[in-house]
């Protein structure tokens, strides 16, 4: 954070957050609340009876190594915004999509996989709940790329070169979230879902 | 006016290196659509929240104006009801698909869509950054995607009610298993897709606005604008917002399963179900389950539409009454109190749906917990009022009547909130009675407090007054009338959503109760209809507002000009000295909140 610079002068003004990033912890809590809902019922289903357990294909686990490295080279993609290097920030932003397509890849292949496997939308068990699941965080992230393209394209585009950090650092928040998520889920489908 | 812009926000520095043209157009320029359509100026916002919740306010009501025909005279038949719905009024009778069509949309529409965004919508959009002292909400553009989110939404509800099969039919809370099965009946076909999609894009936007709304009051608050010295509403508004951004998303997980399990042929809430002889594949599904997730954002639901009524009344009886609200903190601790109950009770629905006695009565615990949030909030208005020099404005009736239906309405919860008189309770017309009274028509009033009472700072004209209490004593009158009569069905054990009761020899004693009621409720819709006319009558043609300040009051907003533009104040933001409850202190009517303390001033807040 931007504490370093902080005066005694500006002090009220910098211990408030800026609107629009505390507007997107407030959304975080939001989507935390749709996972933890979908997740609940997961656990409340699988203690039903003909309930089948789901093993997750080894694609997923490539996927976790994106989302990682991504959030790696979201982070140094912030750093060289804030130092103002704008090759690097577009280099590490180029990466981090590139990365955040791959993720989202490989969460279509897993899919495939599964459906092979007989995994489909027939009888219960945690198949269902996993593509669901799956696929509402692989929207969320495809939302991510989606802002991270745009921000990307504008860092090249116009005369007048901003050099706010917020929207960065909101974006960066956002994918951090994103990947936290899907640790959370990736961890949650191996042990509650019985995913070996 | 440039000031606007400089103040606007705290925008750091590489905004305005960003946007250098800003200045130049943010006052000008302004196109009709960007004024009143795409607007992205919170007032506008709040207008078009509330001119929407009207409309469709008109729509849910007419809908209960034609199943009560229905309830009170099921023998006769009206022919005007199949020139205008054809087949779903055969031979001049609501059949019964329509019938739980209409029951189905009324209380969506009436929930979702008139009392949350046509309440919180308009309101918080229209009085967080008027009473915090913000130039506007924290993203004016999230903003402006709500309200056309929501816009969509309505699109999508009212495109339902023209589909051949008729809108969906399954209640407003949608209960599996008969809402995931298309065979089930013509409302659960392509209705009920279209009820969930609407809903959906609702949920999406009541997270949006939600999310702003909390944003706003605790990041944009002017200078000397401590927590405790918020206005009553805000406060609400805030709690509002925080159940809605907390429930509303668990709410689309369960919508969503639903909409897998309808079109993807998946088994969450479905298992070993035979319809019409055919036996269905799904397996291992728990229709419970959507219950768990529809009530953990349905009960919360009910404080959403009910809190901001509550502050605003606070605030209403506060300024009309001339006197300090009582008990400022014990207010915000009950919101608070209330607030986290809200989460606490969701089973108190299914108390009768195979839950565990002993979980049940956990439950019963917590729900009656509520009760005593609740009564300090009672005993507070009515100590604000007590003794108060009253100015009886159709804003403080409304207020006043929004206490007696609190009380009437609450009540009764205490009866419904015991799972053991639950088991006889459950499903009757003492449901409806009790809901209707305490959320239902109490949040209207609160609505209709909080509309005649601002009305002035969003349109700078007045309401007619004689139109106001003449629409005040009839809903108040009628609103008992309806409501007080079902509690007597409901002990007697007559069912709700039944559309013939002819057939029960025990409950013919009501006919001419039901048609006492179905006559006084389209007496009190007339009524409302009069409401409509003199909003939209005196947007034009009012009486024009000629002070700043026409009630006297404390807060922030009637420190604006008497028509506002866009950024609320040509000036500085006023900084604010005081809470904004200092009436009748030290010899004087009112002191609002941008005066400072003198030195001589007795010490209060």
């Amino acid at each position: 954070m931007d504490k370093m610079n902080m005066s005694m002068t500006n002090k009220m003004e910098q211990k408030r957050m800026h609107p629009h990033k505390f507007t997107l912890w407030v959304a975080i809590g939001s989507l935390l609340m749709m996972f933890a809902g979908l997740t609940s019922a997961f656990i409340v289903k699988s203690n039903q009876v003909n309930w089948k357990p789901v093993a997750m294909p080894l694609w997923f686990t490539a996927s976790t190594i994106l989302m990682l490295l991504s959030s790696g080279t979201m982070q140094l993609a912030l750093k060289s915004f804030r130092e103002r290097v704008m090759r690097n920030y577009r280099l590490w932003m180029w990466v981090t999509l590139v990365l955040g397509v791959g993720f989202v890849a490989c969460q279509w292949i897993g899919f495939q996989e599964l459906w092979s496997n007989q995994v489909t939308f027939q009888g219960a068990g945690a198949g269902q709940f996993l593509y669901v699941i799956f696929g509402l965080h692989a929207l969320h992230v495809i939302a991510g790329v989606i802002v991270l393209l745009v921000m990307a394209i504008r860092s090249f585009v116009g005369s007048v070169k901003s050099y706010n950090t917020i929207p960065v650092e909101i974006a960066a928040t956002y994918w951090h979230f994103v990947d936290l998520l899907w640790i959370y889920l990736f961890v949650f489908f191996w042990v509650v879902g019985g995913g070996q | 006016m440039s000031e606007v812009v400089k103040t606007s926000a705290p925008v750091s520095e590489g905004a305005h290196i960003a946007h250098p043209h800003e200045q130049a157009h943010e006052h000008h320029h302004e196109t009709f659509v960007s004024k009143y359509i795409f607007s992205m100026d919170h007032k506008t916002i709040g207008k078009q929240f509330l001119i929407t919740g009207i409309v469709w306010a008109i729509i849910g009501g007419l809908f209960s104006v034609l199943f009560r025909l229905q309830l009170g005279y099921p023998e006769e038949s009206f022919p005007i009801l199949e020139t205008f719905f054809g087949e779903w009024a055969k031979g001049g009778q609501i059949q019964p698909e329509f019938y739980y069509g209409l029951v189905t949309i009324h209380g969506t529409v009436l929930v979702f869509f008139v009392l949350t965004a046509g309440l919180s919508g308009t309101f918080a959009n229209l009085l967080i950054p008027l009473q915090v002292g913000a130039r506007d909400m924290a993203s004016p553009f999230l903003n402006m995607l709500s309200y056309w989110f929501f816009f969509l939404a309505g699109v999508v509800m009212l495109s339902s009610i023209f589909v051949h099969t008729g809108p969906a039919s399954g209640g407003w809370t949608m209960y599996p298993p008969l809402s995931a099965l298309r065979q089930a009946g013509d409302g659960q076909k392509l209705g009920a897709d279209l009820w969930l999609i609407s809903m959906s894009l609702f949920i999406i936007s009541s997270l949006l606005g939600g999310l702003n709304y909390i944003a706003t009051i605790l990041n944009m608050r002017t200078k000397g604008m401590s927590m405790t010295r918020l206005p009553l509403p805000i406060w609400a508004m805030f709690f509002t917002a925080v159940l809605g951004v907390l429930s509303f998303p668990v709410l689309l997980s369960g919508a969503i399963l639903l909409l897998c399990d309808r079109n993807l042929g998946t088994s969450f809430y479905l298992s070993d179900i035979v319809v019409n002889g055919e036996i269905l594949p799904n397996e291992g599904g728990s229709a419970i389950l959507y219950q768990h997730l529809f009530w953990f954002l349905g009960h919360p639901e009910v404080y959403i539409i009910l809190l901001p009524a509550m502050g605003m009344v606070s605030e209403i009886l506060s300024v009309n009454s001339r006197k300090p609200i009582f008990g400022y903190m014990a207010m915000l601790g009950s919101l608070f109190a209330i607030c986290i109950l809200a989460f606490l009770v969701w089973a108190h629905h299914m108390f009768v749906t195979g839950l565990n006695p002993f979980l049940g009565s956990v439950f019963v615990l917590l729900t009656l917990l509520i009760a005593v949030p609740s009564a300090i909030k009672v005993f507070n208005w009515i100590t604000t009022i007590w003794r108060g020099n009253i100015r009886f404005t159709p804003a403080t009736l409304f207020a006043i009547g929004f206490v007696s239906l609190f009380i009437s309405g609450g009540l009764t919860g205490i009866f419904l909130g015991n799972s053991t008189i639950d088991i006889h309770l459950h499903d009757t017309m003492f449901v409806v009675a009790h809901f209707h009274i305490v959320m239902g028509v109490a949040s209207f009033f609160g609505m209709f407090a909080g509309v005649y009472h601002w009305f002035p700072k969003m349109f700078g004209r007045y309401l007619n007054n004689t139109m106001a209490y003449m629409h005040f004593w009839v809903t108040m009158i009628g609103s008992y009338l309806i409501f007080w009569p079902m509690h007597y069905q409901g002990l007697a054990g007559v069912p709700r959503r039944y559309l013939d009761k002819r057939g029960w020899v025990s409950f013919n004693d009501f006919a001419d109760l039901d048609k006492m009621i179905t006559v006084v409720s389209i007496v009190v819709f007339a009524a409302q209809l009069l409401f409509v006319f003199n909003f939209f009558y005196s947007i034009f043609k009012g009486r024009k507002v000629r002070t700043a300040n026409p009630w006297g009051a404390n807060t922030l907003e009637w420190t604006t000009p008497i028509r506002p533009g866009h950024g609320n104040w040509e000036g500085d933001i006023p900084e604010v000295h005081r809470w904004p409850y200092d009436y009748g202190k030290d010899g004087r009517e009112f002191i609002p909140q941008t005066e400072p303390v003198s030195a001589q001033e007795t010490k209060s807040h």
